[in-house]
């Protein structure tokens, strides 16, 4: 399995000189299966560059939606393969009790917001509210599950022969739980991470901007760091970073994190352009 | 054992926070979790009671009408909540653990999660009256 | 605009994944939050509405008796519950925005913080169509 990160910024893009290393655009994860699948987990400014690369040997992309917020939508109507007829996308997106995943994107991809509506694209566009119970595309197993965040949203377990990962890039797991993390049948998310190869996981504040941030739907990198370690990660990719931080609040971040405590596993900063095999 | 539903997560959450007492059943009506004023109202902590199964809970803490006779599990609240899927409110008596009969007046709801999925059911309970004055012959219960 | 209590929102996510319709006031009856079944009832969404006060929010229903004459703001379970601070659970009719009448019943009741801090009130509706 080989994933790249097109995207680690959450909220809003953040492009300019003091985000140049970590990088600017929002949300977007590439999973590539050793049979040719093809995933794109999260539709944030960074698929822009991504459907850039994807020529005629990807005839099929499947886009996973954690949820529908802004960060994680917003490049979808500039994801090249969409305007192209011969291509087969398929849109997977958490359930909602109310309205299918047409009808709310369609609030997003249609005017006043967006000039082309959802019906107009050139693809072949197939849209599907993920099952919570586990599916296959193509080699690769999926897992899904609703997190703990503002608004329905899931975590992504993606599994192929005996490597896994897990993406949760928007979760506050601690929310409510002073002593965190606990037990694990009480922790939002764990069975997806749990004794994972790679877990991509929300850390986007610091200990000390957490307490004016609770509920928010986001985790304090002490929170992260703990999870991945409570669930036996073997790799921590630590995502969705604040617009605020600029490339040396991030790497202070992560100084801060490796010297506080030895981890049990190994801790990859989230840097747009990284690219990562598994198995 | 596997991770809990986030809504029974959340649920659980809610209730570690708030000063009533609170029970929370799973889909086929085993208990998953009470708080610290369900623990003082029943008179055992969670931890000792440990996820018991709903035939067991409503033999264990017998309950009583208003005019003295046994209630059956299935006009209990939660149990209503749980198998008719809605809510329900009514006063009674319960005996805890302690062996205290206590008037109590419970609300109870299912708790429906998205895809129709059926998570379980909720109780809170308001505790208004003591074993002082219990109706009826306790020893029919 | 300051941090709500962590009760409000534990409440209001745990309101967010349920497929009942839930709203939630604050210790004053203005309506915090209601969730996607709740924007159904109501016929407006929350990013339209916001938070509105209960002289607002109890009007879009029209709600009435069994008997059909109207039923006062005071009788509504979550005004009993956030006024009075008790359980309620009451069954009555509605007219929705859409003309239809629907038979309601709904169950409130308070929300209390630490040290007994009132936080407002929390129902929970359940709907039978009966279209007229």
């Amino acid at each position: 399995m080989r994933i790249k990160l097109w995207g680690t910024r959450g909220s809003l893009a953040a492009p300019g000189p003091e985000t140049v290393r970590y990088g600017g655009n929002t949300s977007c994860v590439e999973v590539r299966g050793a049979d040719g699948t093809f995933l794109v987990l999260d539709a944030g400014t960074g698929i822009r560059r991504l459907g850039i690369t994807l020529g005629p040997e990807v005839p099929r992309v499947d886009i996973l939606l954690t949820h529908l917020h802004m960060d994680h939508i917003q490049g979808l109507g500039f994801f090249r393969p969409l305007d192209q007829p011969e291509k087969e996308v398929h849109i997977w997106g958490p359930p909602s009790t109310t309205l299918d995943l047409r009808a709310r994107l369609a609030r997003y991809l249609s005017p006043p917001l967006f000039p082309v509506r959802l019906r107009e694209l050139p693809c072949r566009l197939k849209l599907h509210d993920v099952p919570l119970e586990g599916f296959e595309i193509g080699g690769l197993k999926i897992k899904a599950d609703l997190i703990c965040h503002p608004g329905p949203t899931v975590g992504y377990r993606i599994t192929e022969n005996s490597v896994s990962m897990a993406y949760l890039p928007d979760h506050e797991p601690a929310l409510g739980i002073p002593q965190f993390p606990e037990d694990p049948d009480w922790i939002s998310g764990f069975d997806l991470i749990n004794h994972v190869d790679l877990l991509i996981h929300d850390a986007q504040y610091t200990a000390t901007e957490y307490p004016r941030r609770v509920g928010w739907g986001h985790s304090a990198i002490p929170h992260t760091l703990g999870l991945a370690a409570k669930a036996g990660a073997k790799r921590l990719v630590t995502f969705h970073h604040d617009p605020a931080h600029d490339d040396s609040t991030l790497d202070g971040m992560i100084q801060e994190a490796c010297s506080s405590s030895k981890l049990p596993f190994e801790l990859i900063p989230g840097i747009e352009g990284t690219t990562l095999e598994l198995g | 054992m596997p991770q809990r539903d986030l809504e029974i997560i959340l649920m659980q959450r809610l209730a570690n926070y708030l000063p009533i007492p609170v029970l929370l059943v799973g889909p086929s009506g085993n208990l998953l979790f009470y708080n610290a004023p369900a623990e003082a109202l029943l008179g055992r902590r969670y931890e000792e009671s440990g996820m018991i199964s709903m035939k067991e809970w409503v033999t264990i803490l017998p309950a009583i009408d208003e005019k003295g006779l046994p209630l059956p599990p299935e006009d209990r609240p939660l149990t209503i909540a749980l198998q008719k899927r809605r809510a329900a409110h009514r006063t009674y008596w319960i005996r805890g653990f302690d062996g205290v009969y206590k008037k109590i007046e419970v609300t109870a709801f299912p708790l429906e999660g998205l895809a129709g999925r059926h998570l379980g059911a909720v109780a809170i309970f308001w505790e208004t009256g003591s074993a002082s004055d219990p109706p009826g012959d306790l020893r029919k219960a | 605009m300051s941090q709500k209590d962590v009760e409000i929102i534990l409440m209001r996510q745990l309101a967010s994944y349920l497929a009942m319709p839930i709203f939630l006031v604050d210790p004053d009856g203005n309506l915090l939050f209601y969730n996607e079944p709740a924007e159904i009832l109501l016929g407006h969404r929350y990013d339209e509405t916001g938070e509105m006060p209960v002289e607002d929010w109890s009007t879009f229903f029209t709600p009435m008796e069994e008997d059909g004459s109207p039923l006062s703001q005071e009788d509504l379970p979550l005004v009993i519950a956030f006024q009075k601070r008790r359980a309620a659970h009451r069954a009555f009719w509605i007219r929705g925005l859409d003309g239809i009448f629907r038979r309601l019943e709904v169950t409130a009741f308070p929300l209390t913080g630490q040290g007994g801090k009132h936080l407002g009130a929390v129902a929970i509706f359940w709907e039978e169509e009966h279209p007229l």
